[in-house]
């Protein structure tokens, strides 16, 4: 096992081979399909989302490479339009909503705050169980054809489409309540169930962008639901609620759409942020320069989002004082993520920094984050947006922030909690490489749409003029390197979960509380009670240890400096 | 099964306090669920001040408020539910909760009339009927399409909560909570009075408050 080492070396570690875990508690199918653990809910979400990845990153490599000519190249007008589509509803509410929170948030929160499960298990099953049908219901509406408004359902098209618009909407209706149920469990869990010596201030970073991720969750994902419904019952029975024919104004779907839509892309981005706050200071080896700004930002950016969403609306028909203060709210939000942004990287100064794979992906994400939020300032701003608006710049925008933000910092998370899910330690070799594909590869992609969308390409469009064919290549091409990379990725760590080298219960030589519990851990999350004296980021002292049975601290090995 | 505590918790009370929690916190997301029906009405209203008017006329102040009166009344049935509950007099309890559920009943009844009411007046969500070929502001139409989904929406949330307190009524007879545990029927009866306080709000926007003359 290699590092390109500076300060944390994985300690290999000899596993008790009796020790029962969460994992090896049961092995039939039933103690998988009905468990109240929350960390074998968390493996069965990571599962499902990792499934609704690949079939939303099939569609996009059609959809790139049907854009590799002008004209047609593989796929004809209408199923581009539906795929492009469905691209974006398996990757928004499939995929990128669900990822982190219902996957890594499920299997660490109880344990980063010692307690034994989150606080309703069953009503967390429920809520798997309700994405589930969730997903059956897209994939249903798939079958029959699929949706061709835009992942959006812009009124008053969304009401007369050929396509399945219902079962689309109502599939994304049920996933909807997964979420909040999902929230609503957090939020709770984060308040009731801390354990001895883990105060508001002492939670881990992750924790802290849970808990603001679930209001969010709580407060918006209503507002979607609501208005999906009345798109369906537009659709289904043409009452007309948001189409002009029949006296409704397509402008207040667009109102009700962004309020939630907006602040859902901070559902993706606020655990992104958790992960990339807890991977800083572990690989540098250091307490991050402000816990309480890293921690009070992300409840700014919880509340501020609610106060954007008509930037989405400027050439709507808005009025030019709204329009200037939602762009004016848009850009505070700019304000405190910057503050995450300086935090991250000032935690680096005077640390010693190890580069391993969760490092590569924080790299990532902070290009691409600071990149995606200075374009996002950019297309806040009016005069601008009238110029941008719906054309490859804020295609490329969203995807640099939203996708490019979410997904290095899933990815961040699957190799920095590997060990402590499976018990074994990732090829680092590979994980590097593949990181720095993926990196390349995503650049590729959507850094030539900033420059079609200057340029005056819009979204959505199947034809185009030729004089782009150019930069579309290069994004193709980039699109296929960003797949393999991922592929490649999926490939070393299925093999790593069966024969990678054991972990021990903290390769990273970290603080945070999660890693105080044997790897993989025991069914009720630590094997005695646990009682966190240390501060999760005080690297001034050396580890405790694990703890044992009993309730005593093993010191581990001391890695070497 | 009586009222335990669950193994992730370490006693009742921690519990009940998480069971509360979550409650209120779902009464928030209810709440939101909601508030996107009455941005609609806020935004039409605005725009058709004068066809919403001729809707709320249309409807019968008087069945309205009847239903306001049964709403209250099951709301403080409910609440003395919780509290004879909390005396331990689990008898008093079910018979209060059994009146509480009687009147949702009452209430879905009187609903269900109006309803009918209206469609033999030719009044259809959508704008759809003959009622409208006489009044065909386009914010009639809407009034009564936000009618039909709202109170709609409400009284699927009366069912809701009748079946809930249906399942507590079961649980306060079979001795599953008590004094020692109340916390689940206290819990319900917060939902309840959600549904109550929704009706609140409905009460006026679609019987009181009348609508700006034509200009
Ligand atoms: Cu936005």
């Amino acid at each position: 096992m290699t590092t390109i080492d500076v300060g944390v070396v994985p300690v290999p570690h000899r596993e008790a081979p009796s020790r029962e875990t969460y994992l090896n508690v049961a092995y039939t199918v039933k103690s998988w399909a009905l468990t109240t653990d929350h960390k074998r809910i968390g493996i069965l979400y990571l599962v499902t989302t990792t499934f609704a990845l690949l079939l939303g990153g099939v569609f996009a490599l059609v959809l790139r490479t049907e854009h590799l000519t002008p004209d047609q190249t593989i796929i004809d007008a209408y199923t581009y339009n539906r795929m492009f589509t469905m691209h974006g509803i398996v990757m928004v509410w499939l995929f990128m909503i669900p990822s982190i929170p219902t996957a890594f948030g499920n299997f660490l929160l109880p344990m980063m705050i010692g307690a034994k499960d989150v606080a309703f298990p069953r009503l967390n099953l429920a809520s798997y169980y309700i994405y589930v049908a969730g997903v059956v219901w897209v994939i249903v509406a798939l079958w029959m054809g699929g949706a061709d408004t835009g992942w959006t359902f812009y009124a008053p098209y969304s009401a007369h489409s050929p396509s399945a618009v219902v079962p689309t909407v109502f599939g994304i209706f049920i996933l909807g309540w997964s979420t909040i149920i999902t929230g609503v469990n957090f939020i709770v869990t984060t308040h009731t169930m801390r354990a001895k010596g883990v105060t508001w201030f002492r939670m881990p970073l992750f924790v802290w962008a849970m808990y603001g991720v679930s209001i969010i969750q709580t407060l918006a994902t209503p507002v979607l639901a609501i208005s999906l419904l009345i798109v369906g019952i537009d659709h289904w029975f043409d009452w007309g609620l948001f189409d002009p024919h029949r006296g409704g104004d397509p402008v207040l779907y667009q109102h009700l759409f962004w309020f939630y839509s907006h602040p859902a892309v901070y559902i993706m981005i606020l655990p992104a942020m958790g992960v990339i706050s807890e991977v800083v200071p572990t690989f540098s080896h250091k307490n991050p320069a402000s816990y309480k700004a890293i921690a009070y930002s992300t409840l700014g950016i919880a509340f501020v989002g609610f106060g954007t969403w008509g930037h989405h609306m400027f050439v709507a028909g808005i009025s030019l004082f709204d329009a200037a203060a939602f762009g004016v709210l848009s850009m505070l939000v700019a304000i405190f993520s910057a503050i995450k942004v300086f935090t991250w990287v000032l935690t680096m100064r005077r640390g010693s920094v190890a580069v391993a794979t969760p490092m590569i992906y924080f790299f990532a994400f902070l290009f691409l984050f600071v990149f995606g939020g200075m374009t996002g300032v950019a297309v806040a701003t009016q005069s601008l947006d009238v110029h941008w608006h719906d054309t490859y710049f804020v295609v490329a925008h969203f995807h640099f922030i939203m996708v490019g933000g979410t997904l290095t910092a899933w990815l961040a998370a699957l190799h920095y909690w590997f060990p402590k899910i499976t018990g074994r330690m990732y090829p680092e070799r590979w994980g590097i490489v593949a990181g720095t594909i993926v990196f390349a590869g995503f650049f590729m992609t959507f850094f030539p749409q900033f420059l079609l969308g200057n340029g005056g390409m819009a979204r959505r469009y199947y034809y185009y003029d030729p004089v782009y064919q150019p930069l579309h290549v290069v994004s193709t091409v980039g699109a296929w390197l960003l797949g393999a990379a991922m592929l490649l990725t999926l490939c070393y760590l299925l093999v790593a979960c069966f024969t990678g080298p054991p972990a021990g219960a903290n390769p990273w030589d970290s603080r945070s509380y999660e890693w105080y519990t044997p790897s993989p851990p025991p069914k009720h999350n630590f094997p005695a009670e646990p009682v966190f004296e240390l501060d999760p980021y005080d690297y001034t002292v050396p580890f405790p240890g694990e703890l044992k049975a009993g309730g005593e601290q093993a010191p581990q090995e001391a890695p070497h400096a | 099964m009586p009222e335990q505590v669950a193994e992730q918790f370490e006693d009742l009370e921690k519990q009940a306090h998480a069971a509360r929690l979550g409650m209120w916190v779902f009464l928030g997301s209810e709440v939101l669920f909601f508030s996107g029906l009455f941005a609609l009405y806020t935004g039409y209203r605005t725009e058709h001040p004068y066809g919403f008017g001729v809707g709320v006329e249309h409807n019968t102040i008087a069945w309205g408020s009847v239903n306001t009166g049964v709403l209250l009344v099951s709301s403080y049935t409910v609440a003395m539910a919780v509290h004879m509950l909390r005396r331990g007099r689990n008898t008093a309890s079910a018979l209060l909760l059994g009146a509480t559920i009687f009147l949702g009943l009452v209430f879905l009844g009187i609903k269900t009339g109006e309803y009918l009411k209206h469609f033999s007046d030719g009044i259809y969500p959508g704008g759809w009927g003959h009622f409208f070929e006489e009044h065909g502001d386009p914010g009639t139409k809407m009034f009564f399409t936000l009618y039909y989904c709202m109170t709609g929406l409400h009284a699927i949330h009366v069912f809701a909560g009748m079946c809930v307190l249906s399942l507590l009524l079961w649980k306060v007879l079979r001795r599953d909570i008590g004094a020692w545990a109340p916390h689940p029927l206290a819990i319900g009866a917060v939902y309840w009075h959600l549904v109550d306080m929704i009706w609140i709000f409905l009460w006026p926007l679609f019987y009181l408050i009348p609508g700006a003359s034509q200009s």
